[in-house]
């Protein structure tokens, strides 16, 4: 393990607030380090501009009729009195959008989704009609005025039933099609992996459902769609994680030339995940501009948002250990039913239906593993991949941590004991696992006894075993998380036939000012630092000269987009390696300013010099006004300083970390009160720790949620029982402790600055540690697993040796 | 129907629907759009602003109920280019990341602080009890509020 300008494993809890110490001098961090946020000036004054902020001249206002079944033939549609509304400018339906081939639109799973419902509605709150008019009240208004008549059918809610024989075929619209069945994935290799369970002293077995839950951002969806008929220019304005892809789709689905189409994505209010996707009422928005000649801004409502665009998870997992009696992990196999939902619509690359849920192996070193996936319809909001989750990594890191400690209760071993006994260990870097994957580096064991000595792991349990003798319910949960993040390499990761690699462009302007150009978009997590402290790290430009440009597919190279914790290790690479071409440039230019050979120049942070001579020498401010100037140049060399770089990852990085959570568990009601959280992450090599530590709490807050409280239930109607915050209940600051977090730095051996990504890695571990501890308090009782969201309702019916109600 | 009251300390009449909640007066008829909507049921707390003082959610109140008070939105913390030590303190402290709920959270710890300078940390995490983060996970804004309160006789240059 190096470290760069960090203290290698810190002894306790880490003050985040500690400068970098190579620029505590200058009182403030020329590259990597604590620094405030660029951006946060204009958001503390009220002045973000977030879509819902923008209005346009002449803007009409769209509003989406949801249907209130779940399953039904459309009998009619009967838009007479909403057309004649006063203030209403146009009514669409899927009737009408048939003769423009927009009544279904490509999902980014191969699939088809219906943008306003011709044939039935599949979902509750499925898209059937748009209304455009002057203001957002009237086009609520309109709605009221438009009847539909359902011929209802019945649902299937049960993805258990979902390929049951007789069971209603939900995509009649698809050519051939009998049942409710999508995919059939695997992974590892089954026949050594059975081989090893028929050998294994032991096995647990323990069916885990990862409940469906929604990402939430507190800023809903919306688009203003802008057509300009004259030239034919799109503009769009868009809560989008990622405008270059969606420039691409739009121009497939709606037929608008590519080069006349420009995505604008402001600032995001949040996104997780939900705001990766197209959906339905962005298509309206479009059509309603080009048929009223206007722009149109539609932005969804709170209930429209949980109950139709992206969820996350709903994977019903069964999982199985095979090891040795004395605690020698030897094989992990799992079967699932995952529910995608009506329309198969998750974010996944084209190879990988079930994501990365591969990486099931977890932190361990195994001898045979396998899983097989199975995707459903159910008549459900479709989506799947959301909410912070790497590609399913979060179901994947549940269900290997809770299988764990299944088996850590079964050999009555200390759950963090055993990993200790299973991690893979330092040396086997890069390791191979079973299924396929790479790990490029890690020190899990030093995590792991970092994450023990922040919680005085010793002295908890013997608090336990104190407040277990006066019948208390006191948990200890260990959760140790292995990640896969940083999508592409391009060759095995695409979407919808994009390869994931970002390009990034540096300038630097003849004052020696920068501008970086990125293709990813931030929802949050203050890209105009950490790539400002990138470029400033790799050239010696302070932060604050420069300029991030984001959000705009005129102004920015094409990349993918922001989700699965991919921006810093993909966008973070091209821009350090574009700034790196721009330093060789430089030196170039500074061998002519020197009158000295390239060669025989030497870089310190911002100035090239003279080997041998270091007061010769020219700053790169100096160097970008040469550049530009009148100098002679040598052959080859442009008259700027800039460059651009596409980065294609050789491998995908990962992340991991150490959690440890403490709950109190009140014996009359069942309530769980998460005392403690210990986080001690990895991230490689720390940008800027401030924001790290801020992405880690706000994931943790994620695991608390979706462990606690976070839910998208519904009725065996089909009614969504999640469909507004009455009903979703998300975390405030009275459920959440005061976070403790560590780390250590294990830089990724392929990345330039060796980062590996921190955005989801709090909201993958956090769930197991607390379902761990809530088992470990209710172990006495002989629980043994209490599915999520563990609400006093199912946690008493535990403790009762109860079947657990639903939510 | 003609509604007027106090924003950010200048008397407003505009005409607006008697349906009008306050947050959309606030963001579509008088255009300061820091102060945001969320949730539509009075959970979520992104749309809190001050009336007469006290925190409350704008989507649950009627513009009309609000004529004759005295309101004050995230637009009215700075005075004079001088920002409230409550903002720089959510800057400092990093209290907030995608910004959404940043305007609301202010607004409520001005409020906490002009009736309590020195709270501690359950205080002013039940005074913010009412609003959702989906991003910071609270505790720096805990953090953010004990700066402010920490420098409350600062004069922060906007």
């Amino acid at each position: 393990m190096t470290t760069l300008d960090e203290p290698p494993v810190p002894a306790g809890p880490v003050d985040e607030r500690e400068r970098n110490p190579a620029a505590a001098a200058e009182d403030r961090p020329i590259g990597f380090g604590r620094l405030q946020r660029k951006e946060d000036p204009r958001f503390v004054r009220g002045k973000g501009h977030y879509l819902d902020d923008i209005t346009l001249p002449g803007m009409l206002h769209g509003a989406v009729l949801r249907s209130p079944v779940a399953h039904a033939r459309l009998v009619s549609i009967d838009t007479t009195a909403a057309a004649a509304h006063p203030k209403v400018r146009a009514v669409i339906t899927g009737k009408d959008l048939e003769p423009l081939n927009l009544a279904w639109a490509p999902t980014l799973s191969a699939d088809v989704q219906a943008v306003l419902a011709t044939d039935k509605v599949r979902f509750q709150g499925q898209e059937v009609a748009f209304v455009v008019a002057e203001d957002r009240y009237a086009a609520r208004d309109a709605l009221e005025l438009i009847k539909v008549e359902y011929d209802v059918l019945p649902p299937v809610m049960d993805a258990r039933k979902a390929l049951d024989p007789g069971m209603p075929v939900i995509r009649d619209d698809l050519e051939g099609r009998t049942d409710n069945h999508i995919f059939d994935w695997e992974a590892g290799d089954s026949a050594a992996t059975d081989a090893v369970f028929a050998r294994a002293d032991v096995v647990v077995s323990q069916d885990v459902v990862y409940p469906r839950v929604h990402p939430a951002p507190m800023e809903t969806c919306g688009a203003i769609a802008d057509y300009d008929p004259i030239d034919g220019k799109l503009t769009l304005y868009e809560t989008t994680q990622a405008p270059h892809a969606h420039r691409t789709l739009y121009a497939l689905v709606a037929g608008i030339p590519e080069h006349k189409i420009r995505v604008i994505s402001p600032d995001i209010g949040g996104g997780f995940g939900n705001k990766v996707g197209i959906y339905p009422g962005y298509v309206c928005a479009v059509v309603g501009s080009i048929v009223t000649g206007k722009p149109v801004k539609w932005v969804e409502d709170r209930s429209e948002n949980l109950m139709s665009t992206s969820f996350a998870r709903d994977y019903l997992m069964r999982g199985e250990v095979a090891a040795t009696s004395d605690g020698r992990i030897l094989a992990v196999r799992t079967t699932v039913i995952a529910d995608h939902g009506a329309f198969n619509a998750t974010a996944q690359p084209t190879k990988y239906p079930a994501g990365f849920f591969h990486i099931f192996t977890g932190s361990y070193d195994l001898e045979a593993a396998h899983c097989k996936v199975t995707g459903v319809y159910t008549n459900k909001a479709p989506g799947g991949v959301a909410y912070a989750c790497s590609f399913r990594v979060t179901e994947a890191v549940y269900l290997v941590e809770r299988m764990v400690d299944v088996l850590a209760q079964k050999l009555a071993m200390d759950p963090a004991e055993l990993r200790l006994k299973n991690f893979i260990r330092p040396e086997q870097f890069p390791y191979q696992n079973k299924t396929g994957w790479e790990y490029d580096s890690g020190e899990y064991e030093t995590a792991m006894r970092l994450s023990m000595k922040i919680a005085g792991y010793d002295e908890l349990r013997r608090e336990q075993a104190d407040k277990r003798a006066r019948g208390e319910l006191m948990g200890i949960g260990v959760s140790f998380f292995t990640e896969t993040v940083g999508a592409g390499p391009r060759r095995h990761m695409d979407i919808v036939g994009l390869g994931m690699a970002d390009g990034a462009e540096v300038r630097v302007h003849p004052t020696g000012k920068a501008v970086v150009r990125l293709s990813v978009q931030s929802q949050g997590q203050g890209h105009e630092t950490t790539f400002a402290q990138i470029v400033a790290e790799e050239l010696g430009i302070p932060p604050e000269s420069i300029e991030v440009v984001h959000g705009d597919t005129d102004q920015t190279p094409f990349g993918l987009g922001t989700y699965g914790s991919r921006s810093t290790p993909v966008s973070g690479g091209a821009v350090a390696l574009a700034s790196r071409k721009v330093r060789d440039k430089a030196r170039m230019i500074a061998s002519v300013m020197l009158e000295a050979r390239p060669d025989d120049l030497e870089w310190e942070k911002g100035r090239w010099f003279v080997r041998g001579d270091p007061e010769q020498g020219k700053t790169i401010s100096e160097i970008a006004l040469g550049a530009h100037g009148t100098l002679e140049l040598p052959e080859g060399v442009d008259g700027n300083l800039d460059a651009e770089v596409t980065y294609d990852p050789p491998n995908l990085t990962f992340p991991f970390g150490a959690y440890i959570c403490v709950v109190d568990i009140d014996p009359g009601t069942g309530v769980v009160k998460v005392r403690r959280f210990i986080a001690v992450d990895d991230c490689g090599t720390r940008i800027n720790p401030m924001i790290i530590e801020g992405q880690v709490h706000g994931g943790l807050t994620d695991g608390v949620g979706m462990a606690l409280m976070e839910f998208i239930g519904f009725d065996e109607d089909g009614n969504c029982l999640g469909g507004s915050f009455m009903d979703y209940l998300i975390p405030t600051s009275m459920e959440v402790p005061d976070w403790e977090t560590g780390y250590t730095v294990t830089p990724s051996p392929h990345h330039p600055i060796g980062a590996k990504g921190i955005g989801e890695s709090a909201t993958v571990g956090s769930p197991p540690a607390i379902v761990n501890a809530i088992v470990d308090a209710l172990q006495p009782m002989g629980v043994v697993h209490v599915d999520m969201p563990c609400t006093p309702a199912r946690v008493w019916a535990a403790m009762q040796g109860r079947a657990q109600p639903p939510v | 129907m003609q509604i007027a009251m106090t924003v950010n300390g200048e008397q407003v009449t505009r005409d607006a629907e008697p349906r009008v909640l306050l947050v959309h007066f606030i963001r579509e008829v008088l255009g300061l759009t820091g102060t945001h909507t969320g949730c539509d049921t009075s959970n979520c707390g992104v749309c809190v602003v001050l009336m007469d003082g006290k925190p409350v959610k704008s989507c649950t109140v009627l513009a009309a109920m609000a004529a004759g008070h005295d309101v004050r939105t995230v637009e009215g913390l700075a005075k004079n280019g001088t920002l409230d030590p409550v903002q720089q303190g959510f800057m400092e402290e990093h209290g907030l990341q995608c910004g959404f709920c940043t305007p609301g959270m202010m607004l409520t710890a001005r409020a906490l602080l002009d009736s309590n300078p020195h709270p501690d940390d359950h205080q002013i995490r039940e005074a913010i009890s009412g609003q959702i983060c989906r991003c910071t996970g609270y505790a720096t804004i805990v953090r953010s509020v004990h700066w402010a309160a920490n420098h409350a006789a600062e004069e922060v240059p906007g």
